[in-house]
């Protein structure tokens, strides 16, 4: 059975989809994500969806699944690149993903999530520090 | 149905036939002679009756869907098409295909006066047989019109929902105009498009020109915001104005979970301090005259 390659690229786990996702394989990624992250102890994941153009419902669910499970492993998800096409797909579908991190390209998703590693670190080493980070509140 | 005395008098008169209903069509009051020369109008009426003859040659039945009365529909497809686009109006294009009905009955009544029976069923033919005609030449200058109407729509469509980049990642939309949802689709598209392209992580909706602001106009624009924060990118609401504000208050509209300006103005500054950008005034040029 095809697999999605999931990256490691230092505390972060890199997934791009350049084909489009069938449901069980969209579950077998989900499943494996999980793994890879507990294995690896990743702080970060980023999902590049710039290669999918067709999207349907279970495969937005599914994407929005995948980072409120990394979010409860305490790994910070962006999911990156989506065409508009896909983007009105999922409005028109009623998906909202109201707590996944989005970010235009696969730069300013990884740059985001240097800045939120960053910031969760200084946070742990100093704890007794009130922090107004925006992004340690979603 | 089939009229014999018609494919006869097509065959042996039609060149009297045609100067008399040109006399009739250039009597008529619905004739635009600023729009048409009576050297067109001629060469229209010539073409026409060719193929009336050529059509009631073939076969005698008067029934328009015919394979036969073909190529009469398409000269008179041609014809309201071509007179839709002047801008003659519906009746003075229907005139054409009713006018002829005088010259032509005048005809029949002369050639069979000795038996009123068939007379009667003779005009009775060519009289549906010129209806027909008739309504067929009308409804394909409604549909041309039709076809106007959609295009000068499409157009309008395109014009009014320009993206506009303003800063090094900020996109404005200036939108115009009352928001349905076909509207909101191509501005969504875009919108979307245009952020992709430009890279942008910021966009303006600048709802200044929007007449009202309904519950409907409310949730396009919540899913234009909707879809480009999926994407990455964050919207800003501005342009609300007094009315406005009010009637989104009355309405109980959610919009808290979009970022809305008073103005444009402080839209862009909003947007170029997320940006990491500072505006400053130089002092010594604010103070010259």
């Amino acid at each position: 059975m095809e697999r999605i390659p999931i990256l490691k690229l230092g505390d972060c786990l890199i997934i791009s989809l350049q084909i489009d996702l069938h449901d069980r394989l969209a579950l077998a990624m989900q499943d494996d994500l999980a793994n890879m992250v507990i294995e690896t102890g990743a702080r970060g994941v980023l999902i590049d969806i710039s290669g999918l153009d067709m999207v349907d419902s279970f495969i937005g669910r599914i994407l929005g699944n995948i980072a409120t499970l990394c979010r409860v492993l305490d790994a910070e998800t962006v999911i990156v690149g989506m065409q508009p096409a896909v983007a009105i797909t999922l409005v028109e579908l009623g998906v909202t993903w109201d707590n996944v991190r989005t970010a235009l390209n696969v730069e300013r998703g990884m740059a985001f999530l240097r800045l939120h590693l960053d910031a969760s670190q200084a946070m742990q080493t100093a704890p007794e520090e009130t922090h107004d980070d925006a992004d340690a509140g979603d | 149905m089939s009229t014999s005395t018609l494919t006869h008098m097509l065959q042996t008169d039609s060149d009297s036939l045609l100067q008399e209903w040109l006399t009739e069509q250039l009597q008529a009051t619905t004739l635009r002679r600023d729009l048409l020369n009576e050297a067109d109008l001629r060469r229209d009426s010539q073409i026409f009756l060719n193929a009336l003859t050529q059509a009631v040659q073939v076969s005698p039945a008067l029934d328009i869907d015919g394979a036969q009365w073909q190529e009469i529909k398409a000269v008179l497809a041609a014809l309201s098409r071509n007179r839709a686009t002047y801008g003659f109006t519906s009746s003075e294009v229907a005139t054409f295909v009713f006018s002829l009905k005088q010259p032509l009955f005048q005809r029949i009544a002369a050639a069979l006066k000795e038996s009123p029976q068939k007379l009667q069923s003779e005009l009775w033919s060519v009289t549906v047989l010129l209806d027909q005609l008739g309504l067929y030449t009308l409804e394909v200058y409604q549909r041309s019109r039709e076809d106007i109407i959609l295009r000068q729509r499409q157009e309008l469509l395109e014009l009014s929902t320009p993206v506009v980049k303003v800063w090094d990642g900020v996109v404005a939309l200036p939108l115009i105009g009352t928001l349905d949802s076909e509207r909101t689709q191509v501005v969504m598209e875009s919108l979307l498009q245009r952020i992709v392209e430009t890279e942008s992580t910021i966009a303006i909706i600048d709802i200044t020109g929007v007449p009202t602001v309904d519950t409907l106009v409310a949730q396009h624009l919540l899913r234009t915001v909707a879809a480009a924060r999926l994407m990455g990118a964050d919207c800003i609401i501005s342009g609300i104005r007094p009315q406005i504000a009010q009637t989104i208050v009355h309405l109980g509209i959610d919009l808290s979970g979009v970022t809305t300006k008073a103005s444009f103005a402080d839209a862009i500054a909003l947007a170029l301090t997320r940006s990491g950008f500072q505006v400053t005034r130089q002092v010594s040029r604010a103070r010259t005259p």
